[in-house]
Parts: structure tokens; sequence; C-alpha cells
């Protein structure tokens, strides 16, 4: 059987996050068991499937040219922004 | 609904309805630690709850009828197999995993048209329960057509064992199909289900399937009945010395 990536989407939030991952013979049965091994006490509202062997993940190797640089940058933050209150979600 | 006797008929009726969930659920928790893999596990004992909470509904609302003479665990833990109506095949040992896939289909295929029937009776109170089941049984219906398909159309050894199954399994089909005098009248009142009138659309359904999965239809020469009454199987005993087994050693014990 492949192993399957599980995603939901909470009544709360606005975005798919990843819960975990199981084991289907296809797509179909992984959104199945995705919905009863993931969902059972009303955790989300909308399920997504991928195969796990699709998601490209970055290694540790990639750190220093990934992610170092951006230590010292802080002015790529825009922390200097007041935010209007109506604006939610951010 | 005519009040003379229907209260004491609906009472029988909803205990018979939840004696089919409570013995079937019951069946598929047995699965709890002995299915095939993590993921159908949980998926099998899912469906064993939302049969044992269907009983829950149907044994609360006999209860409600019986003007304070029984509980809902009363009706569960304290009557014997002669007492108990459900039908046969819903008692039959689990068996292997194409076995129960085998009965879930023929059972869930039964549902999908018993429920949306049921949601017209004229007894409120089923009619709700009914609304509230044929969701899950719809998602149970998509299971068990996709393994039996699976199966089927699988391996050698899964054919073979399918096949076993369904043709052990048909002759218990018939029951489902029949009223006895009890449900005879409930149909006239518009509360019950004439199951009879689903016959047809179930054969057809499963018969399709069953071809999809390569499987051969069952001849059907044979047919058994007798749960309606309270004849059982010799597995219902053994079942009910377990699922009782605790109100019976300490009458009254609480969680």
């Amino acid at each position: 059987m492949a192993l399957f990536e599980v995603f939901l989407r909470s009544k709360r939030s606005l975005d798919h996050k990843h819960v975990g991952s199981l084991h289907a013979n296809d797509h179909q049965q992984a959104l199945h068991y995705a919905r009863d091994c993931y969902i059972r006490r009303s955790e989300g509202i909308s399920i997504w499937i991928v195969k796990s062997e699709d998601i490209v993940a970055s290694q540790e190797d990639d750190s220093p040219s990934f992610y170092d640089p951006m230590d010292d940058k802080p002015y790529r933050h825009p922390s200097f922004y007041k935010l209007p209150k109506e604006i939610s979600n951010m | 609904m005519p009040e003379k006797n229907s209260k004491t008929l609906i009472q029988q009726y909803a205990t018979r309805l939840g004696d089919d969930s409570l013995i079937l659920g019951h069946r598929l928790s047995e699965w709890c630690g002995n299915a095939p893999f993590l993921e159908e596990e949980i998926a099998l004992t899912n469906v064993a709850l939302d049969y044992i909470g269907r009983a829950r509904f149907f044994y609360g609302y006999a209860a409600e009828l019986s003007n304070g003479t029984q509980t809902e665990d009363s009706i569960a833990y304290l009557r014997d197999c002669r007492q108990y109506q459900n039908f046969l095949i819903n008692e039959l040992p689990r068996g292997n995993f194409a076995y129960t896939i085998a009965r879930q289909l023929i059972i869930d295929i039964f549902y999908s048209h018993f429920l949306p029937r049921l949601i017209q009776s004229k007894d409120e109170t089923l009619s709700a329960i009914a609304e509230k089941a044929i969701k899950e049984t719809q998602y149970h219906l998509k299971r068990s057509t996709d393994w039996t398909i699976c199966l089927g159309d699988g391996s050698e050894e899964s054919h073979i064992k399918i096949q076993t199954a369904f043709e052990e399994l048909w002759g218990y089909t018939d029951e489902m199909f029949s009223l006895d005098h009890l449900e005879e009248q409930l149909v006239s009142q518009g509360v019950a289900v004439d199951t009879k009138k689903i016959k047809n659309t179930w054969k057809d359904q499963i018969e399709d399937i069953l071809t999809k999965a390569t499987l051969t239809i069952p001849r059907g020469e044979w047919g058994v009945s007798g749960g309606r009454e309270g004849y059982h199987t010799e597995h219902l005993g053994h079942l009910l010395s377990d699922l009782q087994y605790m109100q019976r050693t300490y009458p009254g014990l609480k969680w």
C-alpha cells in the first residue's frame, strides 16, 4: 500500500494543515480512511490527500544556502507597519 | 396515529430495530485489535460505533414508550436470546475479512433503501432516527462497495474468499424482506417499512456490484428465518454472554 499525507481544514482556520499520514491502496481509499482516522471528533470540514512520494521536501544539506542568509536581513520584515483592526487572519 | 395498542407495537418495533443495530455493531467491534491493518481497523470500529449509537437511539425510544418499565441498558443487557429479535445474518460470527465485507454490503444496501422509507414513517421519532442514520449508511455503503470490488476483482484468494462468503450468507437475506404480524400492522398504520417493496431494488443493486466485482450471483436455493420470532442460531447466545457478562455477573454495576 502507498503512503499518503493528510491535510485538514478546520472550521476555524482558513488553510489546510498537515495532520499526519496513512496507508491506503489509492487516493479515494485514503480519503475515506482520513475521514475515519482524522475527523472523528469533528476536527475538519475539508480534507486534502497527497501521495507522500509526490511531496518534494527541502533537505538538511540545503540549510546553509536556503535559510541562513535570511537571518541578518531584518528589513525584510515589515514590522513598522501598523495593521488596521479590520484586517484579520494576517 | 391510532392509539390503541400502537404504542406497544412501536415499542416492540423500535426494540427489534435496535437489536439489529446492537448485534451487528457488536460483531463489528470484534475487529478491534484484529483488523488487517490499522487504518481499516479504525474505519471498521467507526462503523461499529455508528451501529451501537443507532441501537441506543432505538432502545432509548423503546424505553420511553415502556412507561418506565425498561431502560436502554435493561433492554440491551437483561434480555435473553429468545427476546432478541434481530435478523439472523447480523449475529453470525464475524468470519474472515471478506465475510465481514460481504455481510456489510448486503446490510448496507438494505439500509440504504430501508432508512429513506423509515424517514417517511408517521412516527416522528423513528423518522428522526432514520434521518440521522441514513448519512452514516451512505458512507458505509461506499466502503463495502469499494471493498467488495477490490476483493472480488483482486487476487485469486480474495476472490474465492468473498465468493464463498456471499454463498454462505445468501440464504440469510430472505428474512430481511418478509414481514411478521407486528410489522404488517405497523405498515398499515404508516409506521413501519414494508421491506417486501425494497427487495427488487436491493437485488438489482447487489447483483450489479457483484458483477462489477467479477463475482457470481449466488443461486439462492435456500433460505432461513426466525430472528424476528426470537429463534436464533447458536451464535447469539455466545455473543450475548460476552456482551452481557458484566451486568450478569455484577447486577446493577455502574461505570
